[in-house]
């Protein structure tokens, strides 16, 4: 048993932390995203340029050989500064499905232009009626002579405005629930009959709903094989799972620290309103929700690293019930206690229990990863 | 970062079952074994004297006075393979209450009175703590102890007493100074024999007629000055000293593990309609809810292991570890009763098992007496607000 960090770890961890510190004021923030495309361009670039766009791949695939535990130190920090550049839907889905179950040409085509952060990528798994069932899927790849033809609707789309190429999940055979049949195609974004609809979430950032009309794709469009999609889904979800998981954490400590401060300096009653006691636990009923959570976190990246399986599964979701509660909880009451503050627009708090909300929602809530959990 | 055990450590978990199966009974090592783990059991007696035997009866002592010298990992394993086992477990009182305050602040004549004896499970102490007036505010005590020549004389009520009824001895907090400036000043830690004349003992029954505590009345009772613990009027030091030697298995994960496996095995024994209780969304839910929890703390207990043995001190999630691991045994106790149905109703035992069986599943009564007395864990040992008003001002600085 060890919970210590390499020193690449530690250097890797170090150096978002001073990112973020020092490079990614909230002021600054709140301005990229009130602009088109809601990230910053040069942040990109400066991801690129520290390795960080790489972390997740091998090295023969000009990657850095990191894994789960280096995504989950990366988001944490992520987390910490309400980071609204898109290295999820990008580098963790795209990336790992790449990763995972792209060819040779594939890998070299994309893989490396995710690296070098001049493509960006995003993940169209979503549709309308599937709710949080990844294999609920209507939208239908059906073959031809030179490949295949896509019509469909994937909904909310991460990063859709702005990818340069999207995966998308799509059904080439069985029924709309059944987990065989399903196909994963990678899609330009001006391919013909590719239609999107652009807009924020609440927490500032952006997507698409997509649409398909008759979109033509080669055969080679194909990622993995035929029929067998589910499986990269899965595991890049559950990837994926970990990085919004470890955001969460982040922004639970920021928070809780936050709100442990801003009650010590606001004075009412003539004392601190942390003199209260009916705050101080609830403060404390904060900090141990962030301290589980930040147990789990580490479960979860460590049984990833291990290997891919149920037992990898199993604590995903574990973590992810976690987050759901304990996040729902911290961001809540941080508002709470930052009274009217809480409210404002221009307190970061807010902005952080958004996030944190949405977290709860993307890749299912707490029922559906509690039920996933009692499955396995 | 990973969870796996070194090959070390494997090679210690199979030392452990290895010495579990030679000395704890096969037929006892289910979690539905209910006995009497008190050292007056022969087989209890057996397994303490193997413990002592093989030098790990009380493995977090240090090594000079007894202890395992084991690195928290290896503790860790302990705890678990014990829990899994149904192992006896030693009474804190001596093992892990007093002696770390005897093994620090004590003479060599009262080490050498007190430790062996503890080690080896063969004397019973209690703690003399709480009084009517002096609960989650320890430090307000009352009971005095009047110096006369080489004696204290000591006059009070202690109450809330586990174990008095059964003790050889008590380690007692008097004060010795009642005009000291404040009130954690002025007071003593003394060693009683509850031999001593002038010592009664009445039990207070508690919820489900279940005999744990008792009240202790004092009076003129003579204590040797020798049976004092390092200086007078710095008992509180001493009293508060002993709360950071309690580190590894105060969440209880072990045992909550174990019960959460007795959990589920109840409810896949019991139908719903043309289902099993484990099926029904709602009850497995709750199951589940609970096991992350566990999980959860399991790791929050590992990392303060981590943090202990590359040196540190443990880490602020180390403060959560009594809070969380009381409601979720509790939690699972609740569950377990409610997985009975009707028959977590019927209550007590003596009354339910005649010539003609046991009425209801079996375990179904010491699960209740089991519900009913762990209401008292997060209560005792520093109530669970008190709890939260350490982590507030320990950690959170407010």
């Amino acid at each position: 048993m060890d919970f210590s960090f390499s020193d690449e770890q530690s250097l890797l961890k170090d150096s978002v932390e001073r990112f973020i510190q020092n490079d990614y004021a909230f002021e600054a923030r709140q301005k990229l995203v009130k602009n088109e495309p809601g990230f910053s361009a040069a942040n990109w670039k400066t991801f690129a340029e520290l390795g960080w766009l790489g972390v997740p791949f091998a090295e023969a695939d000009g990657g850095f050989g990191g894994g789960p535990i280096e995504t989950m130190l990366i988001m944490e920090q992520f987390g910490r500064g309400l980071v609204v550049e898109p290295f999820v839907p990008t580098v963790v889905l795209v990336g790992g499905m790449l990763r995972t179950a792209g060819n040779r040409a594939q890998k070299e085509k994309y893989l490396s232009h995710i690296v070098d952060g001049t493509v960006q990528g995003a993940f169209a798994f979503a549709e309308p009626q599937g709710r949080f069932n990844l294999a609920d899927i209507t939208t239908a790849a059906v073959k031809t002579e030179s490949g295949y033809v896509l019509n469909g609707h994937k909904a909310v789309v991460i990063n859709g405005p702005s990818a340069d190429l999207l995966v998308i999940s799509a059904r080439t055979s069985g029924q709309q629930r059944a987990r065989s049949g399903i196909t994963l195609f990678i899609v330009d974004k001006g391919a013909a009959g590719l239609t999107r609809r652009d807009y924020p979430t609440v927490d500032a950032l952006r997507a698409s709903e997509v649409h398909l009309q008759n979109v033509t794709v080669p055969k080679s469009a194909v990622l993995g094989k035929v029929g067998k999609g589910i499986d990269v889904i899965e595991q890049a979800v559950d990837e994926a799972t970990l990085a919004i998981g470890a955001e969460a954490v982040g922004c639970m400590e920021v928070l809780y620290k936050a709100t442990v401060e801003y009650c010590k300096t606001r004075v009412q009653f003539g004392q601190p309103i942390g003199k209260f006691q009916v705050l101080q636990h609830r403060m404390v009923d904060m900090f141990m929700e962030y301290e589980q959570s930040k147990s789990l976190m580490f479960m979860a990246a460590m049984r990833l690293a291990e290997g891919y399986g149920p037992e990898a599964q199993k604590a995903v979701s574990a973590f992810k019930v976690q987050v759901g509660k304990s996040g729902r909880f911290v961001g809540q009451q941080a508002v709470q206690l930052h009274g009217g503050m809480g409210m404002t627009e221009e307190l970061s708090i807010g902005h952080y229990f958004k996030r944190l909300t949405m977290i709860d929602t993307m890749f299912g809530n707490v029922d559906h990863h509690l039920k996933r959990f009692g499955a396995l | 970062m990973d969870l796996k055990l070194r090959k070390a450590d494997l090679e210690f978990q199979a030392e452990v079952r290895a010495f579990i199966d030679r000395h704890w009974p096969s037929h006892m090592r289910s979690d539905e074994y209910v006995f009497d783990a008190s050292p007056a059991n022969p087989a209890v007696r057996q397994w303490f004297d193997a413990l002592a035997a093989r030098g790990w009866s009380v493995p977090s002592w240090p090594v000079e006075v007894g202890g395992t010298g084991w690195s928290p990992t290896q503790h860790y394993i302990w705890d678990r393979e014990t829990a899994r086992a149904n192992c006896p477990q030693m009474s804190p009182f001596g093992a892990r209450m007093l002696a770390p305050v005897l093994y620090t602040w004590g003479t060599k004549e009262q080490q050498a009175q007190h430790l062996g004896p503890i080690r080896e499970a063969r004397v019973q102490w209690c703690q003399g703590y709480s009084e009517p007036g002096a609960g989650s505010d320890l430090a307000a005590l009352q009971t005095r102890a009047v110096r006369d020549g080489d004696h204290y004389v000591v006059n009070g009520s202690k109450t809330w007493t586990s174990g008095a009824h059964r003790a050889d001895w008590m380690f007692c907090l008097v004060r010795t100074d009642a005009r000291a400036a404040k009130k954690q000043q002025g007071i003593s830690f003394i060693l009683i024999d509850m031999k001593t004349p002038g010592i009664e003992v009445h039990p207070i029954l508690i919820l489900g007629d279940q005999h744990h505590v008792n009240s202790v009345t004092l009076t003129d009772v003579r204590v040797p000055v020798a049976n004092r613990i390092g200086e007078e009027n710095d008992g509180w030091t001493y009293a508060k000293g002993l709360l950071t030697h309690e580190r590894t298995g105060i969440a209880g994960v072990a045992r909550s593990q174990v019960q959460v496996a007795q959990l589920k095995r109840i409810a896949a024994e019991t139908s719903l309609g043309s289902l099993r209780l484990i099926d029904d969304p709602s009850f497995k839910r709750k199951i589940d809810e609970v096991e992350i929890e566990l999980m959860a703390l399991e790791v929050t207990e590992l990392r303060t292991l981590a943090s202990v043995e590359q040196g540190g001190a443990p880490g602020p999630e180390s403060s959560i570890l009594k809070i969380r691991g009381t409601e979720i045994s509790q939690r699972l106790s609740d569950l377990t009763i409610e997985a009975y149905g009707y028959y977590g109703l019927p209550y007590p035992q003596q009354r339910l098992i005649d010539n003609e069986g046991p009425i209801g599943p079996e375990l179904a009564v010491g699960a209740l007496k089991e519900m009913l007395f762990g209401r008292a864990s997060s209560i005792f040992g520093g109530s669970n607000e008190i709890q939260k008003n350490i982590i507030s001002k320990a950690v959170l600085g407010l």
